[in-house]
């Protein structure tokens, strides 16, 4: 699956329309402590965090997750948005809570799993 | 390839810039291709290096020396120091404050996160006088 996909099986924000979403999505990781998301989280992985500072994107860029999904509808800060557009991040939202997309998110890798 | 040295300063007032020098080091590893788990540890490294020196020492320097079998990151800070090593290397033990946790970060995953991503790991330190880490990471590739 990639990013694309997931962002129109899930109908998804996107809010750096210019960005690769051909990126294939292997996993996925929640968490809001940067340090503990950058040493934990695997690379291709979706991120869903309520964190919406610019070090997102620098965290994101050095753990090569696949997308950003920031959840509960909450907006990235301008900074974050820029930095975003500037590293070709994949920066996305929806109004589901982590827990939801962390369910939808499983059951997608899942089912592409199983074709 | 031949010892290929990089430097960079370390702004420790500019805490949402925290990143710009991790990210070059990327780049250049990327072009020079190195595999990308190898790539991925050494930024990872750099950038919790780089977050502890503007948390806690305003900043520092960092040298970087590249050769094929091996990449090494010197990361020096004339802080306050690291009182107790093993404490520190300790998850979750953290001296940040509510306004950098706000931030997402000091959770006591820095040293731990080095270590984990790292070859080797040597952390040299002096109360009032500052701290060295120096990092080695071995391609995997």
């Amino acid at each position: 699956m990639t990013v694309r996909e997931l962002v129109d099986q899930l109908e998804l924000k996107n809010w750096v329309p210019d960005a690769d979403l051909e990126i294939p999505v292997t996993g996925g990781y929640a968490g809001d402590m940067l340090s503990w998301v950058m040493g934990r989280a695997q690379s291709g992985s979706v991120w869903m965090t309520i964190m919406s500072n610019q070090n997102v994107a620098a965290v994101a860029l050095m753990a090569d997750v696949a997308a950003v999904v920031l959840t509960e509808s909450v907006a990235p800060d301008e900074a974050l948005q820029k930095q975003a557009e500037a590293r070709g991040l994949p920066l996305l939202s929806t109004p589901l809570s982590t827990y939801e997309l962390s369910c939808r998110l499983g059951v997608l890798l899942a089912d592409k799993q199983s074709v | 390839m031949s010892k290929l040295h990089l430097y960079y300063e370390i702004d420790g007032s500019d805490f949402h810039a925290a990143g710009e020098a991790s990210s070059d080091v990327k780049r250049v590893l990327k072009q020079l291709n190195f595999d990308s788990d190898t790539v991925r540890r050494v930024a990872i490294c750099m950038y919790e290096g780089e977050i502890n020196m503007i948390i806690h020492a305003n900043g520092g320097t960092v040298d970087v020396w590249v050769e094929e079998c091996s990449i090494e990151l010197v990361l020096r800070d004339t802080g306050p120091g690291i009182p107790d090593i093993e404490q520190a290397m300790q998850e979750g033990f953290s001296t940040a404050t509510q306004a950098i946790r706000e931030l997402g970060f000091g959770a006591g995953m820095g040293l731990p996160n080095i270590k984990r991503h790292s070859d080797q790991l040597h952390i040299a330190s002096e109360v009032g006088v500052g701290t060295t880490l120096t990092i080695r990471v071995v391609p995997s590739g």
